[in-house]
């Protein structure tokens, strides 16, 4: 006897979390069913093997037929054919946009093309998440790209308004899609350090400062969209900010600037001397750092350039993340003070994204 | 000109890409009723389209639109080629027809191919003006409304039950024609898909038009079904009550037409129509079926059992006066069109009296016999032949009428096997005619109602008894006589005295066959059609004594043909009734006493079996109250089983045959085991697993001894196949396999709703069928109710006391009406039976040989029928030799009676989302009532692939298509504007797979009733006075539980 049919349908479309977690996590029919009877399942029920067996190739089956719907989640929303209760949809919607932080952080800023789906093979015997699982974070990834792309309006909303996501995730694939667009280097050994959630803030920050539609804000037409836009760092900006070289350049600003600086400070640092004697090194750092930004190549290494130049000197000298956040603090202020330095606007919408992101960055 | 039907279309979503260069689409919409077409323009280059076209307008007659669906295809235009069709959207526009119904439709509804399933939604607005047409010879029922609800809808009260409608069309099959051989599968699944709809529009016009000839205005229990006959054609036939329904008025009376529960009963239990229902019935054209259009075909009458009281007692027997009153009655020409069923399953109280047994009759026909096929003249005399098999059976058992009345028919080939059954029962004439009288007498004969046990009493006459029976004094009024058990076809009447709680009882059943032709094969299914019958039955006996239960109600056997097998299944819910005696044990012997280990294994099994009925018990919660024999005031005669075997008449054979299965004289009923089959048998008993823990199960409307749903509901079909291996065919492995596959189903589903504990699965509802030589196909469909078990049990423990006294003061006088009717009919009937019966044979022998040719003398019947009488004769014999004892019980309890499962406990209003359409298979919502009726929903679905790997398998395919099936039900109540289906039935799912051509076909028929309904928490606006809990106080003889 065996079974060639075995379907159950129901007028409410019947989701078992577990399953699902499971079916996302991409393990095969078989594998699942041993996971759930691992999961005492059978002994609390008193069901059968067979039984589970039949279970779960049902709910399989059901996702499946769901995925479709579940890539353009707002046809989830409409569609007639699968009764489904809103705070299930919810449920469906999120889990299936939810992504591994090892996985995540492995393809966070590729390009998200062929090539890279190539690699999924490696990323999955690396991370141990199912090849399948990687698939389809990846597919995620793009197809979020993809509808966002060209899209102008706030990122997160374009996201949340094309995907039905929560905030949270809205703003986390934000990241993602800024990340791929921006192809921020983030695989370097040095960077292994970080977080998705470290970058995701720092994607937020540069969301909100640095691209065409941080400009938007107080648009003088409010017709003109057409710079309203949050996939990319603003050029004008990133060509401007070649003027802030004169910090470093001009000695005598130079020098004045770490006066200010170091008489602020004195005594409020417990890392005072190793500041002073690093502060040239890190301001021009820091500097040089912004006036490279109108190369690509340099755009992709900002963090790689941010480690290197900020986060590992301090870090070499033990500096406490409050003596970072002082001396940040004061190092962006003191600028104010320059007389001979006109970029004073450029420089705060510089310093202010980049100190929030260096205090994120700054930890161990 | 009666009627205008206009049409817009508003706008179209989620369509499929047809262009692949501009991954867009250049949609139009043909809109179509009858030979009228209209067209949008195109909306260019979208998905989305927008027409918000003008308004199309049909000016057709009102014949037309009862009987033509309104067609609407969306197209994808092409300048350079043929158009491309995307898909179709069928509106059946007959809600619109009546005034109380639905005014407009209007909404999303899926748009259906039926090669590529659903492809986007399109918006469309319906409406009908309706011109009064006066015209007496019209041909149209425009008015007349549809239930497939089995009981007085909701919201209606009965005024008069006028009785049985039926109707059949016949059509070539689409698939049959010529011409399928030359076009696609989709011109010929549209054109079958197109047809089915416009019979079943014309089935249903025919049957609003003998309703209205009857002067009623309603058909309630309207189940229709199609048979897909293959070469001789297809046919959709239809059942169903005519009534005349008053809508009531306050919107707070949830109880369904009771205002008066019984008012003339007193006044004149013994004044009957000379038949029930035949008042209409005499205007209305029923095709006559007469004895030489039988006689074209061949066909093979089926000895059938009369399910009764005595376990499985029969007919026959009866006195020679009384036997030539039922012939004259059977034979005479009036009879001969009129049947007193009912296709109701529940019924206003008061309706029904008493209740017989089940009754019920199957005929082997062949298909490629049929003179002329494509008229409905065969098939109306073979159903004829079988309703009059039926009506007899009531007769015999004293039963004037036959409620909860179903056909059904299986098809193998050219082989075909017709059955219907029902409850022969004794109804109260005062729904049956016009004129009630609103009476003041109501409160006086509420007090002498028999509430609780009244339709338990025997119908038929004591002491003259059309059979031997064991008869008990009722143990809750002590007055009139009980059988020991009780089967119907009924759901449980709403004041039956129950005793704890019900369950699911199945019989399962395979034989074997050898494959045959035509009438080899013909007789070879006859042959073994008895001997499933009767094991059926002791099955079902056999496990409703292991749940220490006395009655089955809701039975439902199936018989289903294969290739080389019979398949039976028979479903019901078994229940305590407090008014019969406590059921015996069963009893094993072994064959061989000397061998002492074999007469420990005996003892074994006989302690299995003692303690699983001692477990049911206390699971089902059965404890009867005590009752010493002094009380019941009539010694209790030496319980024993009884079985008796009737050979139903077929119309020619002029000698009842009868068999009497009873144990003669010897007491003892014990299960012998004596052959390893015997030995399976009783494995099988216990191998039945009861549902986990917080769920019960039941094939009925509600759950006996639960009163207090929630509102949480899920309806679901699950459809499993199983391959059985060529191997192992023996009737032995073909059981257990089956077995097995019921079993294994049912708890995929306790399983799969476990997250809805504590619940109850209602109106299980199992379907077989053999789609192919080693295949068997199980269908369920059936849905969960949750139910609060703190609050449960608020017990009625009051109730069975009072109702005991109630029903002390029942009158004896009911028990006269079987015969009273029959003599009252007698000067009505004028020809002798015999004569009658010698014209009918004359006619037989009278027709041309060359169309006898394929026709069977009834005299071999009878040869061929007294052979099998001696094969169960022979069996009957092996079975006495051991048998089962029966041992009364008397324990210690206390009473539980829960007569008012209506009774729900208001429901938390669960999240009530716009656009959520609940279905169900009952009657009702939990936790909700039902405002409104907007129509009847019947449809009929094709879906077919030749990509069936890459649509995920024969699963993959199905469980799309069903959950399309669902989507697009959901889709036309919703743009009725109603939010539930309730009555919902899937009357047919015919699959059909061909894994080596990838490719698979699936027919699905589904109907129930489209409804509004609103929380209870919403409508606790009026009536103060009547609170829901109150809602049958008729029925249980107005009593109020405070």
């Amino acid at each position: 006897m065996t079974s060639e049919l075995d379907i159950f349908v129901g007028n409410t479309t019947l989701i078992d979390e577990d399953v699902y977690r499971l079916w996302l996590d991409g393990y095969s029919v078989g594998d699942a069913v041993a996971l759930r009877v691992r999961s005492g399942i059978l002994e609390q029920t008193g069901a059968t093997a067979a039984v589970l067996q039949s279970d779960t190739m049902d709910h399989y089956r059901t996702f499946h037929m769901l995925e479709r719907l579940l890539h353009a989640p707002p046809k989830l929303l409409h569609q007639l054919i699968y009764q489904i209760p809103p705070s299930r949809q919810a449920l469906l919607i999120e889990r299936y946009y939810a992504f591994d932080e090892a996985f995540v952080r492995e393809v966070l800023g590729k390009k998200l093309s062929k090539g890279t789906k190539k690699d999924l093979d490696d990323i999955s015997t690396k991370t141990g998440i199912t090849l399948k699982s990687c698939r389809r974070q990846f597919d995620n990834f793009k197809r979020v790209f993809k509808v966002v792309e060209e899209m102008r309006g706030s990122l997160v909303d374009n996201v949340q308004q094309h995907f039905l996501l929560s905030d949270r995730l809205a703003r986390d694939y934000a990241a993602i899609v800024f990340f791929a667009n921006n192809r921020f280097e983030t695989g370097k050994k040095k960077l292994q350090y970080l977080s998705f959630g470290d970058f995701a803030f720092c994607a937020e920050l540069m969301i909100q400062n640095w691209t065409l539609g941080a400009v938007g804000e107080a648009p003088t037409d409010p017709d003109s969209q057409v710079d309203d836009m949050d996939m990319d760092l603003d050029k004008e900006f990133l060509q401007d900010l070649k003027e802030l070289k004169v910090l470093v350049a001009d000695k005598d600003l130079l020098d004045l600037h770490k006066s200010l600086v170091c008489t602020a400070l004195r005594g409020k640092l417990g890392v005072f001397s190793e500041m002073e004697a690093n502060f040239k090194n890190l301001s021009r750092g820091l500097v040089n750092v912004a006036t490279k930004l109108t190369h690509n190549k340099d755009v992709r290494d900002l963090f790689v350039d941010l480690v290197e130049k900020f986060v590992e000197p301090c870090r070499s000298d033990h500096w406490p993340l409050s003596d970072v956040r002082l001396f940040l603090n004061q190092y962006s202020a003191s600028v104010h003070s320059l007389d001979g330095f006109r970029h004073q606007a450029l420089w705060d919408r510089y310093m202010g994204t980049l100190r929030g992101c260096l205090l994120r960055l700054y930890h161990d | 000109m009666p009627g205008k039907l206009k049409v817009k279309i508003v706008a179209g979503r989620h369509l499929p890409v047809m262009d692949r260069a501009s991954d867009l689409t250049d949609a139009f919409v043909e809109v179509k009723f009858g030979n009228t077409t209209f067209k949008t323009d195109v909306y260019p280059k979208s998905l989305n389209p927008q027409w918000n076209s003008e308004w199309f307008k049909f000016e057709v007659d009102d014949e037309d639109l009862q009987d033509e669906p309104l067609q609407i295809t969306v197209l994808d235009h092409d300048t350079y080629s043929a158009n491309d069709a995307i898909g179709k959207v069928y509106i059946d526009i007959d809600p619109l027809l009546y005034s109380e119904a639905a005014t407009v439709i209007s909404g999303w509804f899926p748009i259906y191919d039926t090669i590529h399933g659903i492809r986007g939604e399109i918006n469309v607005v319906v409406k009908v003006d309706l011109f009064n047409d006066l015209n007496r010879f019209r041909q149209s029922s425009c008015g007349v409304k549809f239930f497939c609800t089995t009981s007085i809808p909701k919201c209606y009260r009965a005024v008069i039950i006028h009785g049985f409608v039926e109707e059949l069309v016949v059509n070539e099959d689409p698939e049959y024609q010529w011409i399928d051989r030359i076009r696609t599968p989709r011109a010929s699944n549209e054109a079958r898909q197109r047809l089915i709809s416009l019979m079943s529009g014309e089935l249903q016009r025919k049957i609003g038009l003998k309703v209205l000839e009857m002067r009623g205005n309603a058909v309630v229990g309207y189940l229709q079904c199609f048979d897909l006959e293959g070469e001789s054609g297809l046919v959709v036939r239809a059942i169903g009550t005519a009534c005349t329904l008053d809508k009531l008025s306050s919107p707070a009376a949830f109880l369904p037409a009771c205002n008066s529960p019984s008012k003339e009963m007193k006044e004149s239990p013994l004044v009957h129509p000379p038949s029930h229902g035949c008042r209409s019935t005499h205007n209305s054209p029923i095709h006559t079926a007469t004895g030489s259009r039988l006689t074209q075909n061949f066909s093979v009458s089926v000895p059938t059992l009369i399910y009764t009281g005595m376990g499985s007692g029969s007919a026959g027997k009866e006195g020679g006066p009384f036997k030539a009153l039922l012939r004259q009655q059977t034979q005479s020409a009036l009879e001969q069109r009129e049947f007193p069923f009912f296709t109701l399953t529940a019924f206003p109280p008061g309706f029904l009296v008493h209740v017989g047994g089940v009754v019920s009759a199957r005929s082997v026909k062949l298909l490629d016999r049929i003179h002329n096929p494509d008229e409905p003249e065969t098939r109306d005399a073979w159903w004829a032949e079988i309703r009059q098999e039926i009506k007899s059976h009531a007769k015999a058992l004293g039963c004037h009428a036959v409620v909860g009345y179903s056909e059904s028919t299986s098809i193998c080939e050219e082989v075909c096997i017709l059955s219907a059954s029902g409850t022969a029962a004794v109804l109260n004439p005062r729904f049956l005619q016009d004129g009630t009288v609103e009476g003041c007498l109501e409160q006086r004969l509420e007090e002498n109602l028999p509430a609780g046990c009244g339709f338990c009493h025997i119908p038929y006459d004591e002491l003259n008894m059309p059979f031997p029976a064991h008869l008990t004094y009722c143990y809750n009024c002590r007055k009139q006589k009980v059988p020991d058990v009780l089967f119907t076809t009924i759901d449980l009447p709403t004041d039956a005295t129950v005793i704890g709680k019900g369950c699911l009882i199945q019989a399962r059943l395979c034989r074997l066959k050898k494959k045959a032709q035509a009438e080899a094969n013909a007789t070879a299914i006859s042959n073994l059609l008895p001997f499933m019958e009767y094991e059926v039955h002791t099955q079902l006996m056999n496990k409703l004594k292991l749940k220490g239960m006395n009655a089955l109600f809701g039975l439902r056997i199936q018989i289903t043909v294969g290739e080389n097998m019979l398949m039976g299944l028979a479903s019901a819910t078994g229940v305590y009734l407090a008014a019969l005696p406590t059921p015996g044990g069963i009893q094993i012997a072994g064959k061989t006493p000397n061998d002492g280990s074999y007469e420990q294994h005996i003892s074994h099994m006989q302690k299995k079996i003692n303690d699983t009925i001692a477990k049911n018990k206390e699971l089902y919660e059965i404890n009867p109250p005590e009752i010493s024999e002094e009380i019941i005031g009539s010694p209790i005669p030496e319980p024993r089983q009884r079985s008796r075997l009737l050979r139903s008449q077929s119309e020619s054979s002029d000698e009842v045959t009868e068999l009497d299965l009873s144990h003669g004289k010897k007491d003892a009923f014990v299960l012998e085991i004596d052959d390893t089959d015997a030995m399976e048998d009783v494995h099988s008993l216990l191998t039945d697993v009861p549902p986990p823990s917080g769920f019960y199960s039941c094939n009925t409307e509600i759950m006996p001894g639960i009163n207090n749903w929630t509102s949480e509901i899920q309806m679901f079909t699950s459809v499993r196949v199983i391959r059985l291996s060529s191997l192992n065919l023996t009737n032995h492995a073909l059981n257990k396999n089956f077995n097995d596959l019921c079993e294994n189903l049912l708890k995929s589903l306790y399983f799969k709703l476990r997250s809805m504990i504590p619940c109850c699965l209602c109106h299980v509802n199992f379907t077989v069928s053999l789609p192919e030589d080693e295949l068997i196909q199980v269908t369920v469909t059936a849905v969960a109710i949750t139910f609060d078990k703190n609050q449960a049990l608020q017990t009625t423990k009051a109730h069975v006391e009072k109702s005991l006294q109630r029903a002390s003061t029942d009158n004896e006088e009911l028990l006269q009406f079987p015969l009273e009717l029959c003599s009252d009919s007698l000067p009505s009937h004028p020809f002798p039976p015999a004569k009658e019966h010698l014209e009918s044979a004359s006619s037989n022998s009278g027709i041309p040989a060359a169309q006898r040719a394929t026709s069977v003398d009834y005299s071999s019947f009878a040869d061929r029928c007294s052979s099998w009488i001696e094969l169960i004769k022979l069996k009957a014999q092996t079975i006495r030799r051991g048998s089962i004892k029966t041992t009364v019980t008397v324990e210690k309890t206390s009473p539980m009676g829960e007569g008012n499962f209506r009774n729900r406990s208001a429901a938390p209003c669960a999240n009530s989302t716009v656009g959520v359409v609940k279905m169900t298979p009952l009657s009702f919502i939990p936790g909700a009532k039902i405002t409104k009726y907007l129509g009847i929903i019947n449809m009929f679905f094709i879906r077919e692939t030749t990509s069936l790997r890459e649509e995920g398998g024969v699963s993959g395919f199905l469980h799309a298509f069903i959950a399309e099936v669902f989507a697009m039900v959901r889709a036309h109540v919703a743009a009725l504007g109603g939010n539930a289906v309730v009555s919902y039935i899937m009357k047919q799912c015919v699959f059909m797979e061909n894994p080596n051509k990838n490719q698979a076909q699936c027919l699905i028929n589904v109907s129930g009733d489209a409804v509004v309904f609103a929380r209870e928490s919403e409508l606790e606006v009026v009536s103060t006075q009547q609170p829901a809990a109150n809602c049958q106080p008729a029925c249980t003889g107005g009593e109020v539980t405070t």
